[in-house]
């Protein structure tokens, strides 16, 4: 059983690698090169695909209009969702439950059924093309998300830890601030990561609510069919640069994921 | 361990949350839930017209059929990724710098944006420039995503297996890690055989993380858009087109406000629905 799972393991990694590493060949060769034949291991090696995305003002804004909106994001769904998850794990109050169900029902809400009516709403009030209108959109599944996390997180922390301190005669505002948050420290690097990366994957309401300004690299990748048809080698060499954010993210905070993921609440 | 206090004045510290919630969520909800109950010609010229356009969903044969498809699609991404998952779980080693490097692999496509997830198996699995179609072509299998629909559906499956396998497999992996060695020497000195323990022992431990994966990854595969978007257009013909494909054709491409917005209220029912079961089963599980 040790040995076929290890060999199931070693099977799935090759399954997880593959595309991948066919994604990094394409990104290294040219066009013409590409629609011209197979090749396993790239003949003539070549940067100008990325040399093409740096050089252009369309590619590499789509990059920084991204990142403002998913660094929005992350800020503002963690920064409301650190109060909330605090009053969830530490006091009951009217209706808690049931807003705690309703706040879970946004994170499973296709964003499909909110196409229309965001793009109206954001027009309406002046924000549509914006990196604070996707910001505002994505957070519905990202603060849903983030209290979820931080709630799992803060409720694993003994409550007379509060007690301990308010004995001591600490405000709640200091007590939280230099005590309690240092302490899920781990927690909130988990929501940073989980905000980040589910606003960083979405298309369908970046697309929506952007135009020409604040046109984000994913859109900008799904426009780029050119007269000659697909420039397969420039698109692969942009997919690989949206891989780079997300592995730099995960690398940060490899140690506390596997701890997040055991409270279930992703 | 003291109590939870109980205090109205904790609102204060959800008002934020609910807030910005509600200017995402519950104002889109409304005015959705008004369009699905309108005629609308243009801004001025509007029709009430009751329930007609949920009639009229409801006998769409083209809604049911991308209903049906929806459904079958979720089944099989749960038949086929849960056993999985927890399998590389199992083989995915405890401790060291290969753990975290298997975990950091084993992460990758949960970040990559899904259009490039799209255009990664678009490149990999194409006949003419891709590895997959290519070596599939070279053993003489008549293999085209773009034109065979049983070709389609592999391809889409094939690739939301090797998108969304990692979260049952992490999901899984942090369950196993917080079971109690003392558990599987007790299994030990039982006898007890790679089976029993991980049918006595593992599995019910992991009851409570397989709710939550099995409650992701149909939530998620119900809502299903940009990858199947990127990679097949929905197409050949329909044979790929899910509900969120079909709803946002009618609701971008078509601009058809009435029936888009009736589509998305049972849309979000059935998905409140499924969720209100599954929240039940949770906080059930929780109080034991």
């Amino acid at each position: 059983m040790r040995r076929a799972s290890n060999w199931l393991l070693w099977g799935y990694c090759v399954y997880l690698v593959l595309p991948l590493y066919w994604l990094v060949t394409m990104a290294l060769r040219n066009n013409q090169d590409i629609v011209a034949g197979l090749e396993v291991i790239p003949a003539n090696p070549t940067l100008a695909n990325f040399a093409e995305i740096f050089g252009n003002p369309v590619w590499y804004q789509g990059f920084a209009n991204s990142l403002s909106y998913v660094v929005l994001n992350t800020l503002i769904s963690v920064l409301v969702a650190l109060p909330a998850a605090y009053a969830f794990s530490r006091y009951r109050f009217m209706g808690d439950r049931h807003l705690f169900f309703w706040l879970l029902t946004n994170r499973m809400a296709p964003p499909a059924v909110f196409l229309l009516p965001f793009f109206q709403l954001y027009s309406a009030i002046g924000l549509f093309d914006t990196p604070l209108a996707v910001a505002l959109a994505h957070c519905l599944f990202t603060v849903p998300l983030a209290v979820w996390i931080l709630e799992g997180f803060m409720s694993a922390v003994p409550r007379s830890l509060d007690e301990m301190a308010r004995l001591d005669g600490h405000r709640l505002g200091y007590f939280f601030l230099r005590i309690f948050l240092p302490t899920i420290r781990g927690g909130v690097g988990v929501a940073v990561f989980f905000c980040f990366m589910f606003s960083w994957v979405e298309l369908l309401l970046a697309r929506t609510l952007t135009g020409s300004e604040a046109k984000p690299i994913v859109v900008v990748m799904t426009r780029t069919v050119s007269a000659s048809g697909m420039d397969w080698g420039v698109l692969a060499a942009a997919g690989v640069l949206t891989i780079v954010p997300g592995v730099a993210v995960v690398w940060f905070v490899r140690r506390h994921l596997v701890k997040g993921f055991a409270l279930g609440r992703v | 361990m003291p109590e939870r206090r109980s205090t109205n004045l904790a609102w204060f510290g959800v008002l934020p949350v609910v807030l910005v919630v509600a200017f995402s969520a519950v104002i889109p909800l409304m005015t959705v839930v008004n369009y699905s109950l309108q005629d609308i010609f243009d801004l001025n010229t509007r029709v009430f017209v009751g329930f007609d356009w949920y009639r009229e969903t409801l006998r769409d044969p083209r809604f049911l059929e991308a209903l049906v498809r929806q459904g079958l699609f979720s089944m099989a991404v749960l038949v086929i990724q849960l056993p999985l998952g927890i399998l590389v779980a199992k083989g995915l080693p405890k401790s060291g710098w290969r753990a975290s490097f298997m975990l950091v692999l084993i992460a990758l496509p949960l970040l990559i944006p899904w259009n490039v997830v799209g255009t990664i198996w678009q490149i990999f699995a194409r006949p003419d420039i891709g590895l997959l179609g290519a070596a599939l072509a070279g053993l003489g299998v008549d293999f085209n995503y773009t034109a065979s629909p049983v070709d389609a559906w592999i391809t889409v499956l094939m690739m939301d297996v090797w998108h969304w396998t990692s979260l049952v497999a992490l999901l899984a992996y942090a369950g196993l890690a917080a079971i109690p060695q003392a558990y599987y020497q007790a299994a030990a000195l039982d006898g007890a055989g790679p089976w029993e323990v991980f049918r006595y022992v593992e599995l019910p431990r992991l009851r409570s993380v397989l709710i939550i994966a099995i409650l992701l990854r149909l939530m998620d595969s119900f809502m299903i858009y940009t990858e199947p978007f990127v990679l097949t257009g929905g197409g050949p013909g329909n044979a790929t087109t899910f509900l969120s494909q079909y709803l946002t054709s009618m609701a971008v491409g078509q601009f058809d406000l009435g029936p888009a917005a009736a589509f998305s209220v049972l849309y979000f029912l059935l998905i409140l629905l499924m969720c209100w079961v599954f929240y039940t089963l949770v906080m059930r599980e929780a109080h034991e």
